[in-house]
């Protein structure tokens, strides 16, 4: 068989299929951009659910996170939040989240405070938006309701008395109970991912709400860990609230966990629909500038794919989704080489305690942008014109430690395609 | 025998208490419960927490030694045969190479086999070519070298295998993180010593016919505590990194004047490449550095070049308890590495004894003449047995050795028996059987010390998910109660990433990235105490 380039050509090609990727493919097809993504799935299956916009600072909890942003703009002038006021992030905030509501995972919508979400060991973490599933968990600890916990026989890394005995204290009417979930070989290691998609039937939904019931007593609320089905969690979530009587939350578990398999698939199943040419799993090799955008240069397993955009943001994460990488000296970015900010030398990546509150500086590491979200070159000037990024990828930011990661992806995608929509624009009337 | 005493200090019996709970300490402690003795031993930490715990793991076959040190040489063959006879689960005889590359002095190459024949050290002549066929991965370079029957020994199965053995002969007992503070004398004999638990501040009294400083690079601290001036120590930290896969089949050394990275061990399924020597005047917060890491990479390059590549997961230090002679050389890596027994009677005490120096392929002889000293003390003929009786290999002591537990659960095949760490295939049984089996450590039993008697926490992702898993699974069990383990989660992994920190790079780095995700994103350990309770979250707003 005679291998054939397929071309495509677009106006905005994204590279990389983490968050900040899939907002920005949601985001230009919103501004009604012929889009292409391509690039291998980004730590996605990782996150808990939540999306974070700004959490904490210097270590301690953010209760009000706007109020934080403005703290923010005056200590970390160069973080990528500080570039985007806050009107902008609460725009992108609010779209990122309709829309993913309207694709089919229901997300609260942004708000003026951050809420306490429960975290898998019984802790709480400040969070902005949090799947609808997992609302009751927070509504029932505020109430100080009665609530028992579900834990499985062979799912590890979640156990409903660890959950118990660590939130007890701010939340005294809890217990716990271990259930056997149906239709699952007795004995073997279990993972959410095929229980929830096992879920996705009415029968098991059934039988599972039955051995819950068994233990229900006097709980005003049911928690158990996040594996309400894939595809229509809220459906699944209101099948089992309605077959065991009592309002039910999700509980985020250890990854690869079941709230970031549902936005990955949500995703690549409902923005094709939408008009994104979607090359999922495989990384750009070759990137090229010219006077009219750039051209991506790759390969599946059907041949070579050359995709021609005005315009390219790239979304291509840190270290563990590829878009950093270091030898035992330097940083590096991986596609491009693009100039990486960082600190001088490897005895300065790390601080010596772990849990240091100023966190790591090789966390802060990343490319530089201009007002544009252009990357910077080592001059100080924009790499091309035709290129800009978003995400992780960008420096001075500590997105684990600052609880700012999807706040990061969602308000320098939006910023990053609404500038290369403008590039596009321009281009375009200069040729009519 | 145990009981408090009107003060409600804690209050216990002993005819012998050790201090110290490294190789030699817990040595002592099987040598003489082997003659019949009950003995005591204590640990301001836990077992292997000082250069026990803190070295290659190599069983020298004495070659090291032979061109400086004839005599120690010499007891390192004896003293390895006997171990190799007695503890051989605890050894892998992966034999050795001594190999010399351009650049190296030849003279020093060339005196080599001289030294091991008059040391008595079994030593064979190898061409380039066949020592590299033996070890591929060695330099190209070589142009000397020689066979010897090094072997790699696990300190902590030893350990815990002396432990085991002593309590169950004669109800010896161990306590953890139980410091010696005050030394009660009465006519010129130790009568009691005064310890506190470092966990929960309570008092310990130990009444004890004998005392034993087996304390290693503290053991000058703990003479001194006892009005002791006569022991000088040395103090060199030394330095090495762990590989994710193994490198050689057998040991390496560079055939050379001893330096940074001149040692490649193999230990089960890795490899341990050290050791460097600095000098130093403090025994607080020990941790290898950037630099160290790279100054044994350095050197280790230069014999076996594909450390340059090679993906490290761990660095580790310890520190070399050494002897310091009256105006002796200060070089560490040219003190001497023989051992002395030191029975204070000049300082006028007739019961405590201090052993310091030597090897760990040594402890069993240096326990032997403590034994020995210690038993005519007590009035006690028993004969030293270690030469000749083998250590049992117990069922909690086994979880040690790189590559065991996969072994043990594939022939096991019991699915229900959930892999808590999937890096060292560590099951949950072998959890409950450490919990079950825990000869006098804690009752609350730490994440810590579950991984210093098993592989947990060893294995590439530094301990992202075997933390939390074990951390789940002790709550399960209803080890813990209350939210003590998430201050048990954040001392570990704390502690681990002490090692980690210097060998951060290249694949590690995206591990590093996703253990801070889940350890403070997903666990929220950096904000512990910050959590929820505040009175005002976000009730207004909620639907």
């Amino acid at each position: 068989m005679k291998r054939q380039t397929r071309h495509h050509k677009v106006q905005l090609a994204v590279i990389g299929s983490g968050l900040a990727g899939m907002a920005a493919s949601m985001f230009a097809l919103d501004r009604g951009l012929v889009t292409a993504q391509v690039g291998n799935t980004g730590a996605i299956a990782y996150t808990s659910g939540y999306f974070d916009l700004l959490g904490a600072a210097d270590g301690h909890a953010l209760h009000d996170p706007w109020h934080g942003l403005d703290a923010l703009r005056r200590d970390e002038p160069d973080h990528p939040l500080s570039r985007i006021d806050n009107d902008d992030i609460a725009t992108a905030f609010s779209l990122f989240t309709t829309t993913v509501s309207a694709m089919g995972i229901g997300y609260t919508q942004s708000s003026a405070r951050n809420r306490m979400a429960l975290l898998p060991g019984g802790l709480v973490k400040p969070t902005l938006s949090v799947p609808n599933t997992m609302l009751g968990g927070i509504k029932a600890r505020t109430h100080g309701a009665r609530a028992l916990i579900i834990d499985f026989t062979g799912l590890q890394g979640f156990s409903a008395k660890e959950f118990c005995a660590n939130i007890g204290s701010s939340w005294p009417g809890l217990s716990s109970a271990t259930v056997a979930f149906p239709d699952m070989q007795s004995g073997r290691q279990l993972f959410a991912e095929e229980m929830a998609r096992a879920l996705e039937v009415p029968q098991t939904q059934k039988l599972l709400a039955e051995r819950i019931r068994d233990h229900l007593g006097e709980a005003e609320y049911v928690g158990l860990p996040a594996l309400l089905g894939i595809h229509a969690p809220d459906h699944v979530h209101a099948a089992m609230e309605n077959l065991i009587g009592v309002p039910l939350f999700e509980i985020p578990t250890l990854p690869p966990a079941v709230p970031g398999i549902r936005l990955r698939e949500m995703f690549e199943q409902t923005l094709p629909k939408k008009g994104l040419t979607l090359v999922p799993q495989q990384k750009v090799q070759r990137v090229e500038f010219s006077d009219q955008g750039v051209t991506l240069s790759l390969q599946d397993n059907f041949g070579d794919v050359m995709i021609e955009a005005g315009a390219a943001i790239l979304a291509t994460g840190r270290f563990l989704s590829g878009g950093l990488v270091t030898d035992r000296d330097t940083v590096h970015e991986t596609l491009l080489g693009i100039p990486v900010c960082q600190p001088s030398s490897r005895g300065d990546w790390h601080r010596q305690d772990y849990f240091d509150p100023h966190g790591h500086p090789i966390n802060r590491a990343g490319i530089e942008v201009d007002v544009e979200f252009r990357p910077l070159n080592d001059k100080g000037t924009p790499v091309d014109e035709h290129l800009f990024a978003a995400g992780t990828v960008l420096a001075h930011q500590d997105w684990t430690r600052q609880r700012c990661g999807a706040g990061i992806a969602i308000a320098s995608s939006y910023k990053a395609v609404e500038a290369a929509s403008v590039l596009l624009n321009n281009a375009r009337s200069k040729l009519t | 025998m145990n009981g408090p005493d009107p003060t409600g200090t804690k209050v216990f019996e002993t005819e012998v208490l050790i201090i110290g709970g490294g190789v030699t300490g817990t040595g002592v402690m099987r040598d003489l419960a082997l003659r019949g003795v009950n003995c005591l031993l204590i640990d301001q930490k836990d077992l292997n927490a000082g250069a026990s715990g803190g070295n290659h793991g190599l069983l020298h076959s004495g070659g090291r030694y032979a061109s400086t040190d004839e005599q120690t040489a010499a007891e390192c063959k004896t003293e390895g045969d006997i171990l190799k006879k007695t503890a051989p689960d605890c050894i892998d005889e992966c034999g050795g190479i001594f190999a010399a590359v351009e650049g190296d002095d030849i003279d020093f190459a060339a005196r080599f086999a001289d030294h091991c024949a008059a040391a008595g050290i079994a030593c064979r002549s190898l061409s380039p070519l066949e020592a590299r066929e033996l070890e591929p991965s060695l330099s190209d370079k070589v142009f000397a070298a020689f066979a010897v029957e090094d072997a790699a020994i696990d300190p902590f199965h030893i350990t815990l295998g002396n432990v085991s053995h002593a309590t169950l002969l004669t109800d010896s007992t161990y306590l953890p993180h139980t410091e010696a503070i005050d030394f009660e004398v009465v006519n010129g004999a130790i009568t009691s010593v005064l310890c506190r638990d470092s966990r929960t501040g309570e008092s310990v009294r130990i009444r004890t016919k004998q005392v034993v400083n087996a304390a290693g690079a503290w053991a000058m601290n703990v003479a001194k505590l006892a009005g002791c001036g006569d022991v000088a120590l040395l103090y060199a930290k030394g330095t090495l990194i762990i590989s994710n896969a193994r490198i050689s089949n057998g040991v390496i050394n560079r055939l050379r004047v001893p330096g940074d990275g001149d040692i490649l061990v193999p230990g089960g399924t890795v490899s341990l490449l050290g050791t460097t020597s600095d000098n130093i005047d403090k025994l607080d917060d020990i941790r290898p550095t950037v630099d160290e890491v790279d100054r044994i990479l350095h050197e280790g390059i230069g014999m076996v070049p594909g450390l340059e590549n090679t993906r490290f997961i761990r660095a580790f230090s310890g520190v070399r308890p050494l002897l310091q002679a009256v105006g002796a050389d200060v070089d560490g890596r040219k003190a001497s590495r023989g051992f002395r027994l030191f029975d204070h009677e000049d300082q006028g005490l007739s019961n405590f004894v201090t052993l310091v120096g030597g090897k760990l392929t040594t402890y069993r002889l240096m326990a032997e003449k403590t034994g020995d000293l210690v038993a005519r003390r007590l009035g006690n003929g028993e004969p030293c047995k270690t030469a000749t009786t083998a250590l049992p290999s117990g069922d909690a002591v086994r979880w040690t050795e790189p590559g065991f537990a996969p072994r043990y659960w594939y022939k096991r095949s019991d699915q229900s028996d959930a892999i808590l760490c999937e890096c060292e295939m560590v099951p949950q049984s072998a959890v409950d059987e450490i919990i079950a089996d825990e000869y006098g450590a804690s009752k609350h039993m730490s994440l810590r010390a579950i991984a210093l008697r098993s592989r947990i926490g060893k294995g590439s992702c530094q301990g992202s998910f075997c933390a939390a898993r074990v951390t789940s699974h002790l709550y399960d069990r209803d080890i813990y109660v209350c939210d003590e383990g998430r201050e048990h989660m954040k001392d570990f992994v704390s502690e681990r990433f002490k090692g980690v920190r210097p060998v951060l790079w290249g694949r590690q780095m995206p591990q590093m990235e996703l253990a801070e995700a889940l350890h403070c994103g997903l666990m929220g350990l950096d904000l512990l105490g910050e959590g929820g309770d505040e009175n005002d979250d976000g009730n207004a707003d909620l639907p």
